[in-house]
């Protein structure tokens, strides 16, 4: 569903985030994006939304990612960023969760019944109404994944979706993630999180795919993680 | 909290005043759009001397505070800074205009001071109309009924970016204040030798916040105009609001309401 064929990234022409990166992301697979910092996993997900330059061929159910295809493939694509603070733009969740549908053509009638079932699947109806500034940080992460499932994407890319949630929240984020069926990407640092929610794992280091295989296989490595400036799941390291 | 968190909070309290629920919020914001046109245009076409007149203008402010539940009291603090430059207006009428105009008890007062008031008393009631309409409309539902009434997209999206990113720059401002209070205890404000790399920071980390806002509204289908999530239909209630309150400006403006009836409890003899 999702093909990176030698794709290079960049904010600066000469100094490439992503270099020559080559992947395919098959439709219903869930996979994480690992990394440390600046191994260009929040570069890829952008150049994959065409928030950013790149060179070499990203394509999304064959469409191809360009300035004129972009509806098309953002249609296609829900992105939920890393700061929910910066994805819910309106006052009140429901306004929020709207937006979307709305600008994709979607009638009144037929927008509220896609917000009035994405609530009641994430099981935050008592949410429809609150104001965004009210909410606590794992409801707004919440929120954040309904105004995106709200669009009714196909796959879903998520930027480190259990940064900053206390152990409960975060939890509730990862059950809930596990239980969307669209074709997901995460990216995360949160190693535990990828082996709960992905079957399988590309590992990015300084812009390049340094591995790219079952979760099992690479979060259990110690030795490529190690590698690759990353260490084991907790729960793993522990043993 | 520091100011601009309190200037966050009153950005905040607007909206949630404006989420009210009360009969005067649930009107089509089209009719209080125009309702709100209609009095400020009544209203400051009264004379300088026509002050008896102008006093009934005073009833839809009255009508409207008392139906909506916004209190009088938010209304002075909310205008607290444009108040009394709304109130010096006209300040200087009495020495130019000293011819008397009228006796009340026994006092012969000036056409300046008549003027004076009828100036203050018309802006007073221009900014209680017009915080009337922020604090009963959001400011989603206000752009709507400005896109309804054909004003350009581009001007409407404006205002509405605007607003929102007063509060992202806010924010941004507020968090880069505390930080330096946390490094620079016991100063008061910022230093001057700091506000060039301060508003340098700022404006590159709001510019920053707002890309990513953009970004997030990009990838949920925004094309340059909105497709405004709190418009709804206009009904039969609206119409008569607004129809009601025209006939009400309008005869107001046309007869001296407040002599008539003053004419009419004092049976004639004034």
């Amino acid at each position: 569903m999702i093909q990176f064929e030698n794709v290079t990234a960049y904010y600066e022409k000469d100094a490439p985030i992503l270099k020559n990166v080559s992947f395919t992301v098959e439709r219903g697979e869930a996979v994480g994006l690992i990394g440390a910092n600046g191994a260009g996993k929040t570069t890829l997900m952008r150049a994959l939304l065409g928030l950013l330059p790149h060179e070499g061929r990203i394509t999304v159910d064959g469409v191809e990612v360009t300035k004129k295809t972009l509806p098309e493939i953002r249609r296609k694509l829900g992105f939920v960023l890393q700061n929910s603070d910066n994805q819910m733009f309106m006052p009140t969740v429901y306004e929020d969760m709207i937006f979307g549908p709305l600008n994709y053509g979607a009638s009144r009638e037929e927008a509220e019944a896609r917000v009035d079932a994405v609530l009641s699947r994430l099981e935050l109806t008592e949410l429809k109404h609150r104001h965004n500034h009210k909410l606590s940080g794992g409801e707004k992460r919440m929120a954040a994944i309904a105004t995106v499932l709200a669009m009714e994407p196909e796959a879903i890319l998520m930027d480190e979706p259990t940064s900053a949630l206390d152990p409960q929240n975060r939890r509730l984020v990862i059950n809930t993630v596990r239980e969307l069926p669209e074709t997901k990407l995460i990216t995360s640092h949160d190693l535990d999180m990828i082996w709960d929610t992905c079957d399988r794992v590309i590992l990015l280091d300084r812009g390049t795919v340094a591995a790219d295989g079952p979760a099992e296989e690479i979060l259990r490595s110690r030795e490529l993680l190690e590698t690759n400036r990353m260490e084991l799941p907790l729960r793993f390291s522990a043993l | 909290m520091n100011k601009m968190d309190r200037s966050i909070l009153a950005l905040r309290e607007m909206d949630a005043l404006a989420a009210g629920d009360s009969p005067v919020h649930q009107l089509h914001p089209v009719a209080k759009l125009l309702t709100t046109i209609a009095y400020i245009a009544a209203t400051v076409s009264f004379g300088k001397y026509q002050l008896s007149g102008l006093l009934v203008m005073i009833l839809y402010p009255a009508l409207v505070f008392s139906l909506s539940g916004v209190g009088v009291g938010t209304c002075l603090r909310k205008l607290r800074f444009v108040l009394p430059l709304v109130l010096a207006v006209g300040l200087f009428n009495p020495l130019f205009d000293r011819a008397p105009l009228l006796t009340v008890g026994g006092v012969t007062v000036s056409g300046g001071v008549v003027s004076m008031v009828t100036l203050m008393l018309k802006g007073v009631f221009c900014l209680a109309a017009s915080f009337l309409l922020m604090a009963t409309t959001s400011i989603d539902d206000l752009c709507a009924a400005l896109r309804r009434l054909h004003v350009p997209s581009l001007l409407v999206t404006l205002l509405l970016l605007t607003f929102r990113y007063v509060g992202v720059m806010t924010e941004e401002l507020s968090v880069m204040t505390d930080a330096y209070h946390l490094r620079a205890p016991g100063q008061k404000g910022i230093r001057f030798a700091a506000w060039g790399s301060f508003l340098g920071q700022l404006l590159l980390r709001s510019m920053d916040r707002a890309d990513e806002l953009y970004g997030s509204m990009q990838l949920r289908g925004f094309s340059g105009s909105f497709a405004y999530a709190g418009s709804k239909r206009f009904s039969g209630r609206d119409a008569v609001w607004l129809i009601l309150w025209a006939l009400i400006f309008a005869l107001c403006r046309s007869f001296d309401v407040a002599g008539v009836l003053g004419a009419l409890l004092m049976g004639g003899n004034r």
